[in-house]
């Protein structure tokens, strides 16, 4: 399976702004722990090796 | 310390060689008395060759040291002839258990299955185990020269020379073959000039061996952040005559010397324990690891085993387990190889199915490390975050590794397999470890496993008697038939080999699969034979 990088969240707004306010109020350490637990539930959610490569390796490129 | 062990002293004798005078040559050597090292010495002894190890010491394992020793090995010693003491003084277990604090997130069970005869893992201090190995090589009339140093080794084309110092002055031999099991600083690998490639680990661990009486189960306990030992991890392992091996780490900055230190030690015990528990301090060390290996383990006529070729961390019980491996897949080519009964091309597989295993051994230990041990803010966060999600999301309780537990060696890409041309069910194929099955012989119970190994066999679930097996240049292939030579009373020799009438397994010395058919061929036996002698 191949990383899809097309639009695919619904209501891209919302799940923006949820994503911010998950980090509310939360000093930087926190906010580390709760991004590591997410990456970890997401990535276990896909499960697919070969998507979860793709993903980190576009993670990972520099933005031009 | 150490209040329940009399160390037995072993006696310099000088050798007839040495007082000879002249260079003796031997057709082995094997440098290092340690578990490995003495594997291979029992097993050359077990197939009728003559061999001499060499020993810098004068005794077994100072402090308790390895202590976990998987089934794997067990079934090795026990095609030796020397794992009965072993698992009568060992602590048997099989259940893990990882807690987070004070709650536990994790529990594995290593051997889920009945009808093996050795149990997943024993507990068992070093020092019992090498004197059990040196018990066993004595009685097979092995030599062991004890306080004898090798100074110096020089390959040669067709041999090794070696001097060697003893308390009598030096004197030097020749092998034609050399086994080096001198363990992590081998000095055999630096006179050959050997790189050890590899990453060292900064954080310190301190071991406590404590007698006490106390009601843990025989279980592997593993804490991450204990209310004891606020972030840094702790490990309980029962052992022998009551005395519990007990694993803190130290971070990176701690300083072995004071750790060492009885006045440093005991509050750290007292708060694990409880301030009412009595124990008797046996063993301390302060560790650190490594996690380096050879490139390749044959160079020419010397042959790596053990640390000497690997070293790993502690966390898998990868180390002595790997070793005793070692030692068994190397030893019945060497043996073909001296008989001139195979090439030496066959022991350029021992370097590659070992090579491959040390390499899987070395990966599961790096990777344990990084987990236990976090080198960077974001793997810590990471590890943390495995850990907060797995008391309640099953799927990161996959994800906590304190260690991965040595698992037996599987050769699946060995040049001596034969690839499979039939279907099969199960988890037999070329290159793996036979499986052990209750049996019953001429009436009386026992075990599969000690009807194979130390020979090339065809294990023939019964059809038509098998007509000539192969024979060549004085090595054979005996057939083991199923309802002849023994019986499959539970039937779980057909299950776990997938046997039906006619099923035929090739199984080399070393109780690894090397070719399996559905319908007895003698021709197509004929050539996994040869393949798997490299011929």
């Amino acid at each position: 399976m191949k990383l899809n990088t097309e639009p695919n969240i619904e209501r891209p707004d919302d799940f923006y702004q949820d994503l911010i306010d998950l980090h509310r109020d939360l000093t930087e350490e926190q906010s580390r722990q709760v991004n590591a637990r997410l990456i970890l539930l997401l990535a276990n959610h896909i499960g697919d090796m070969d998507v979860l490569r793709h993903a980190m390796r576009a993670a990972a490129e520099e933005p031009a | 310390m150490l209040k329940t062990y009399d160390y037995p002293e072993f006696a310099y004798r000088p050798s007839a060689d040495q007082e000879s005078g002249r260079t003796a040559r031997h057709p082995v050597i094997i440098v290092g008395a340690g578990p490995v090292g003495l594997t291979a010495a029992i097993d050359l002894a077990v197939q009728g060759t003559a061999v001499v190890v060499l020993d810098e010491d004068n005794t077994v394992s100072v402090g308790s040291r390895a202590v976990c020793y998987a089934k794997r090995a067990l079934e090795i010693w026990d095609r030796l002839g020397c794992a009965a003491p072993m698992v009568g003084k060992g602590v048997v277990w099989k259940v893990g258990k990882v807690y987070r604090r004070d709650r536990q997130i994790y529990r594995f069970d290593l051997l889920p299955e009945d009808g093996h005869k050795m149990p997943a893992f024993i507990n068992l201090q070093q020092y019992y185990l090498e004197e059990f190995l040196v018990r066993r090589a004595g009685e097979l009339g092995v030599e062991i020269r004890w306080h004898e140093k090798v100074t110096s080794v020089k390959a040669a084309n067709d041999h090794v020379r070696l001097a060697i110092d003893t308390p009598q002055g030096d004197y030097t031999l020749h092998a034609d073959w050399l086994i080096a099991a001198d363990g992590a600083r081998s000095l055999v690998r630096r006179e050959l000039g050997l790189e050890f490639k590899g990453q060292a680990f900064n954080d310190r661990f301190l071991i406590a061996d404590v007698k006490m009486k106390a009601d843990f189960p025989p279980e592997r306990w593993f804490w991450f952040d204990p209310p004891f030992h606020r972030r840094q991890s702790t490990l309980l392992h029962m052992q022998a005559d009551n005395v519990w091996r007990i694993d803190f780490q130290l971070g990176p900055d701690a300083d072995p010397e004071e750790e060492k230190k009885p006045e440093h030690v005991i509050p750290r015990l007292k708060a694990m324990l409880g301030e009412d528990t009595t124990f008797e301090l046996e063993w301390i060390s302060v560790y650190t690891f490594q996690c380096r290996q050879l490139d390749r383990f044959r160079h020419g006529r010397v042959l790596f085993v053990g640390d000497a070729a690997h070293q790993v961390s502690p966390f898998g019980a990868r180390g002595a387990n790997s070793g005793v491996q070692d030692a068994d897949n190397l030893v019945w080519k060497l043996k073909l190889v001296m008989d001139g009964s195979a090439p030496e091309a066959l022991l350029d597989s021992y370097d590659s199915e070992r090579v491959h295993a040390a390499r899987e051994n070395l990966l599961n230990s790096t990777r344990s490390t990084d987990f236990i041990t976090p080198k960077s803010d974001m793997s810590r966060a990471f590890r943390d975050a495995v850990l907060d999600l797995a008391e309640h999301h099953p799927f990161a309780r996959r994800l906590v590794n304190s260690g991965r537990l040595s698992v037996p060696a599987t050769y699946t890409d060995s040049p001596l397999n034969t690839p499979d041309e039939d279907a099969f069910d199960g988890g037999m194929a070329p290159g793996h470890p036979c499986a052990d099955a209750p049996i019953t012989r001429n009436g009386n119970p026992g075990w599969l496993l000690n009807l194979l190994g130390g020979r090339f066999q065809l294990l023939c679930f019964a059809a038509a008697p098998i007509d000539a097996p192969p024979q060549v240049d004085g090595v054979a292939v005996e057939p083991l038939t199923v309802d002849t030579d023994f019986n499959d009373t539970e039937g779980l020799v057909a299950k776990r080999y997938d046997g039906k009438p006619g099923t035929v397994y090739l199984i080399r010395p070393d109780q690894h699969v090397a070719a399996r058919w559905r319908i007895y061929d003698s021709y197509k036996v004929r050539a996994a034979f040869d393949r798997a002698l490299a011929r």
